[in-house]
């Protein structure tokens, strides 16, 4: 309420009155003295009331119309009114003549529009008119932007139209002005500002630099500097993210292969084609929801996850009946065998889908970004695949800690025949076990669909990460696989910028080389006395 | 290289008189001077948390024969570990003679210093004849070029010969090793070691699988090698270390317990409490 | 002599005898002499492919001599066939001259890249000589390198497998990139020369084909030669006990990196002599499909023996040209169960068959 006290307070100082308009102030529309109508847009434009916004927005949309009698007309869907009222008119359209608007005509309108736009009530119009106004830098405004400045309450806003104020100033004002406006700038992130600010104090191709003072070159250095820092500081943030994000990836990957590795002593190659399998199954549940739900569409992907599971862990299941649990404690022939399983699966996916990219889109609301700071936007489907990269290892944690399956589990790693000889049943512990580490796989594929391509050699992509986050982190370690994963994914996004995505990946993997000079059981092994047997 | 070469008890006591004073120190070289085979001192390994070495400390003289016993997770194997050089200590000083610190040293260098050791489990190499197990183990110049280009000489074929027939396998020689039985499986394994020439054999549960005349024979052979060779014999079979035990040392929890005769451990009243006792 | 002799009893080197004439005057014979009409003529289509397999087979018993007695899995030989057909391939690209489309003495990938002169890691490699020693020198500096880092911690089994297959996965990334100046996604190809002589007359390629065949009896005796030495034995012994190789006082760095040396070196000769006659080599002969592939030979053959390797890599090569001409859709099918059965149910692979079959009658 007091923003609107103070907004006709305002009103009133200005001397200007505010209420309705009458088809006599709008007469000089009609004329032909074009000054006189520049003065009434400026006018309107001062007023707060909404009457005036409409018209001046019909006045760009080119809606308005003289009528024969001069009497102006708003055209308000199918039916004219009268421009000044907004009382219905029958009018006929054949007599009717346009307000014809140049553009000299239509940047006072943009600038009284804005200008009105800063004084709206909804803080949502105010913002967005204030980043226009910043974008736009309209010397012609700036004692609007002041005003509204000064009344401002909304902190965000209030800031952009400082910075919108400051730019015009900066371009515009005297030393002093030009240097506080500098100052002012300082406190801003955008990239334009930064442009604008740079540009300033850079030669042109003449060597003359824009920027005449010396003091103000001065404050504006300084000025980027302290941008530049905290630009630095984004960067960091947005690469520690992109790392997590990497990471969450990778550990969804790594996580069933550290589980079916630890328990069984079997290196399963075919990890990566039930990633394949979980985003395939992705795209099937997204064409079964096109075709029967399409009002529904976009909660296909809640409906894919049960669905992925459930076929990597069916396939997970029938491939340990048949062919790995022949394999166990034997790693290097499990490794081949396994690598043929996987061959075998991508050409069944090519002979079924075809050999080409399948298209999975993302559902609507995971499709944007949340803008944290300037120049850090986090794209939605990240953040998503994050949360449910850590709602997966805590399902697997409570699964491997809490239930009478994670109990057996832990069991039969650590002395298969301690366990046989307790009764518990081991082969089926196997089966279970190699399909939970599938069809967590499966789930990781619905997260991989999401952002990136879905093909038939999709798992390929991941194998040779995936097991190096189970190298780095050690064998069947759970922590060991999210340190891992996490940590690579972090030091990837890192050096990728410094020297390019190729490089990164052989400077991680000379990492690990190294690394495991040092501790070649990886992170979390545990140390005992028949550690290294 | 003469010294290296111990064969008798007599050149092994002439070597530690003539050496008592003044002797030089040579790097790498076995220096038993001082009569005594292996100190460890104030030794800590953990794992995790769990102390399994917890400040043992343990000597063994040259050419003796001394029997460790223990209840399980004693630390037994794990002490053998930090010898052999498999295991490093958290802290403490384990020295092989007076010279040669083991904590330093990697299990092929320590092997070659002179310590052999017999696993807890058999292991030959299963898919070698007995031959050929004796003969890797020969103690010889074991670099690549000299493997590539060797050929057994006489007397290391005669030497073969010799540990055959102390082992019992002389009939057996071309057979692959995992064909054997148990009991020869650790007879191979002893005369491997021996194949070796070490100063001090490292023996972990050596009649485990045994009739019991192999482990009467085994007994023998213990005996007639102390003197020559220092042994450590870790082993459950009471009756097999009451019959060559001199002197028996008992751990417990990762430190020595109690050391002595068997008779003076057996009445030692704590060795009672924690293992012999019920 | 004396040492030779040892290696193979009559039977064998009347065996060897045979296929060194086979390959030095049958094949070249066949070739060159019979004319083109007659059904004993060998196209040069099916000499270059029979060199291919010759290649192959070095590869396999690379492989052999790595994995079946040193119990070395690598999933990265690929690589060191890569780098030693690259290494040739420098100096077969540097033989084109100016006969290149852009008529410039750089390669065309060069020209294409706006790079003026050639990058100082291909200094020399215009000197037949100096090449020669590159396709012995850069797989065995690399792999002596890698090994020595990883036997030195103790990595083992399947964690070194996995390891050597992200090696050879991150060298296919690097010589894809154009910067590396290797040709990036085309390699090197369209090769003219090789010594002076045509590289696509008929006689160079039956030249080229008996040397490959030359040179892998050569290879054979000399692996057979080493397994049956003490060396061997040892080697053999680490794969299957190396805590007790170690307590027996053999130190089993220097004999597993020997032994991975000597495959890796072995691996790029082969690479050398294939690039000439396939006329291509790109980065995808280091993905890590292609190494695995080669693991597989050995095993189809029978691993823990020599020829048995050399017998897989043309099994499966030959049933690979069969299906890919004449059922291209169901090759990585027959390929996938190949490996899964072999595993399953043919541990010691077609020798294996073979000497249980002459054990049973």
């Amino acid at each position: 309420m007091r923003v609107r006290a103070l907004f006709y307070f305002f009103l009133l100082c200005q001397c200007l009155p505010a209420y309705a308009l009458t088809q006599a102030q709008l007469a000089p529309l009609a004329g032909e003295d074009f000054d006189a109508k520049l003065t009434l847009i400026d006018q309107l434009g001062s007023r707060g009331d909404p009457s005036a916004k409409v018209l001046l927005q019909a006045l760009t949309d080119k809606t308005v119309w003289i009528a024969s009698n001069g009497q102006l007309l708003r055209l308000e869907g199918e039916t004219y009114v009268d421009a000044a009222t907004g009382a219905a008119v029958a009018a006929n359209a054949e007599d009717l003549q346009d307000v014809v608007v140049n553009n000299r005509m239509q940047r006072h309108l943009d600038s009284a529009l804005a200008g009105l736009t800063l004084f709206d009530a909804d803080p949502k119009l105010r913002l967005a008119a204030a980043q226009a106004l910043a974008e736009r830098g309209d010397a012609d405004l700036l004692p609007t932007i002041k005003k509204a400045q000064a009344q401002e309450q909304d902190a965000k806003i209030k800031s952009e139209l400082t910075q919108a104020a400051a730019l015009i100033e900066l371009a515009t004002g005297d030393a002093a002005t030009r240097k506080a406006a500098v100052q002012a700038l300082a406190d801003a992130d955008s990239p334009k500002v930064r442009a604008l600010l740079a540009d300033r104090i850079a030669k042109d191709t003449q060597g003359k630099i824009a920027e005449a003072d010396p003091e103000v070159r001065l404050t504006i250095e300084r000025a980027l500097a302290a941008i530049d820092r905290r630009g630095v500081l984004a960067g960091y943030l947005a690469r520690i993210f992109s790392g997590i994000s990497l990471g969450s990836v990778l550990m969804l990957a790594a996580l069933g292969l550290a589980i079916t590795y630890g328990l069984m002593g079997v290196i399963n190659m075919a990890h990566g084609e039930f990633l394949m399998l979980g985003a395939y199954a992705t795209y099937v549940v997204q064409g079964v929801f096109r075709q029967h739900f399409p009002a529904q569409l976009d909660w296909y992907l809640p409906a894919a996850l049960p669905a992925a599971f459930l076929a990597a862990f069916l396939v997970g299941v029938i491939l340990e009946r048949t062919v790995i649990r022949w394999l166990y404690g034997r790693p290097l022939e499990s490794l081949l065998a396994t690598w043929g399983l996987s061959l075998i699966l991508i050409q069944a996916v090519r002979t079924f889908f075809g050999p080409q990219n399948v298209e999975v889109a993302n559902p609507a609301w995971m499709s944007g970004g949340w803008e944290v700071i300037p120049n850090l936007i986090l794209p939605y489907n990240r953040m998503v695949i994050i949360g449910f990269a850590l709602a997966v290892l805590v399902a697997v944690w409570l699964i491997l800690t809490r239930t009478r399956l994670g109990l057996f589990v832990r069991g039969v790693t650590q002395n298969r025949k301690m366990a046989d000889c307790l009764g518990v049943p081991t082969s089926r512990v196997d089966t279970l076990t190699f399909g939970l580490g599938a069809g967590i796989a499966g789930l990781g594929g619905v997260a991989l669909s999401q952002i990136g391509n879905v093909g038939p050699e999709l798992g390929q992509a991941y194998i040779v990460d995936s097991f190096m986050v189970v190298v780095l982190g050690g064998v069947g370690q759970l922590a060991g696989t999210v340190a891992g994963g996490f940590g690579l994914g972090v030091v990837n996004k890192f050096l990728e910028p410094w020297i390019g995505a190729v490089l990164a990946k052989i400077a991680v993997l000379i990492f690990i080389i190294a690394f495991i000079q040092k501790r070649p059981q990886g992170l979390f092994a545990m140390k005992g006395r028949q550690a290294d047997n | 290289m003469e010294a290296r070469t111990v064969n008798s008890p007599a050149s092994l006591s002439g070597e530690s008189v003539s050496a008592s004073h003044g002797h030089l120190l040579i790097p790498g070289e076995l220096d038993l001077s001082h009569g005594v085979a292996l100190y460890l001192e104030d030794i800590n390994v953990s794992f995790d948390g769990f102390k399994a070495i917890n400040r043992l400390s343990l000597t063994i003289d040259a050419g003796e024969l001394r029997c460790i016993i223990g209840p399980n997770g004693a630390g037994k194997t794990t002490m053998m570990d930090v010898i052999t050089g498999k295991t490093r200590p958290d802290s403490g000083t384990a020295f092989f003679g007076q010279t040669m610190d083991l904590t330093r040293m990697r299990e092929p260098e320590i092997a070659h210093a002179g310590i052999g050791r017999k696993f807890q489990k058999p292991t030959v190499f299963e898919q070698h004849s007995v031959f050929d197990n004796l003969e890797l183990a020969l103690k010889t110049n074991k670099g690549i070029w000299s493997s590539l280009f060797s050929k057994l000489s006489g007397e290391q074929a005669s030497r073969i010969d010799e540990l055959l027939e102390l082992i019992r396998l002389q009939d057996l020689r071309d057979r692959p090793a995992g064909l054997l039985a148990h009991g020869q499986k650790q007879w191979l394994e002893i005369g491997m070691l021996l194949a070796q020439e070490p100063k001090l054999l490292l023996l972990d549960e050596p009649v485990a699988g045994m009739t019991d005349a192999e482990t009467e024979r085994t007994a023998e052979l213990f005996i007639s090698l102390a003197g020559k060779h220092s042994l450590v014999v870790v082993e459950h079979d009471m009756e097999f270390v009451n019959s060559i035990a001199r002197k028996v040392t008992v751990l417990h929890e990762g430190a020595v317990l109690a050391e002595g005769s068997m008779s003076d451990v057996q009445n030692d009243q704590r060795v009672i409490e924690v293992y012999l006792g019920r | 002599m004396d040492a030779l002799k040892k290696l193979y009893g009559p039977a064998g080197w009347m065996a060897i005898i045979v296929a060194l004439a086979v390959m030095v005057i049958l094949v070249p014979v066949l070739a060159l002499a019979v004319p083109e009409g007659s059904p004993l003529h060998l196209s040069a289509y099916t000499v270059t492919l029979f060199g291919k397999y010759l290649c192959y087979g070095m590869v396999a018993l690379a492989m052999g001599m790595a994995w079946g007695y040193g119990g070395i899995l690598s999933l990265g030989h690929g690589l060191f066939f890569a780098l030693g057909g690259y290494a040739f391939g420098m100096y077969l690209m540097r033989m084109i001259g100016g006969l290149g489309q852009y008529g410039s003495v750089l390669p065309d990938f060069m020209v294409f890249l706006d790079w003026k002169d050639y990058p100082w890691w291909w200094a020399g490699t215009d000197n037949l000589g100096f090449a020669l020693l590159l396709v012995v020198a850069a797989p065995g500096l690399l792999a002596f390198a890698f090994g020595w880092f990883a036997f030195r911690s103790r990595i083992k089994g399947v964690y070194f497998s996995i390891i050597t297959q992200a090696l050879t996965y991150a060298a296919m990334l690097l010589f894809f990139r154009n910067e590396t100046g290797f040709g990036g996604n085309n390699g090197f190809t369209d090769f003219k020369f090789i010594a002076g002589y045509p590289i696509a007359a008929p006689e160079t390629r039956a030249t080229l084909f008996a040397l490959t065949g030359f040179l892998l009896i050569l290879a054979l005796l000399a692996c057979r030669f080493i397994v049956r030495s003490k060396f061997g034995r040892v080697l053999t012994a680490i794969r299957d006990a190396e805590s007790r190789v170690m307590f027996c006082g053999y130190n089993p760095l220097p004999y597993k990196l020997a032994v991975w040396v000597f495959s890796a070196v072995l691996c790029g000769i082969a690479g050398a002599l294939y690039v000439p006659q396939v006329g291509i080599i790109n980065p995808s002969e280091m993905s890590p499909a292609n190494s695995i592939e080669i693991a597989i030979w050995a095993a189809v053959g029978g691993r823990g023996t020599l020829l048995g390797p050399i017998l897989g890599a043309g099994i499966v090569n030959a049933a690979k040209s069969w299906f890919t001409m004449s059922f291209p859709e169901y090759w990585l099918y027959f390929l996938g169960l190949i490996f899964v059965l072999v595993t399953l149910f043919l541990p010691q692979g077609v020798m294996g068959l073979l000497s249980k079959w002459k054990r049973a009658p």
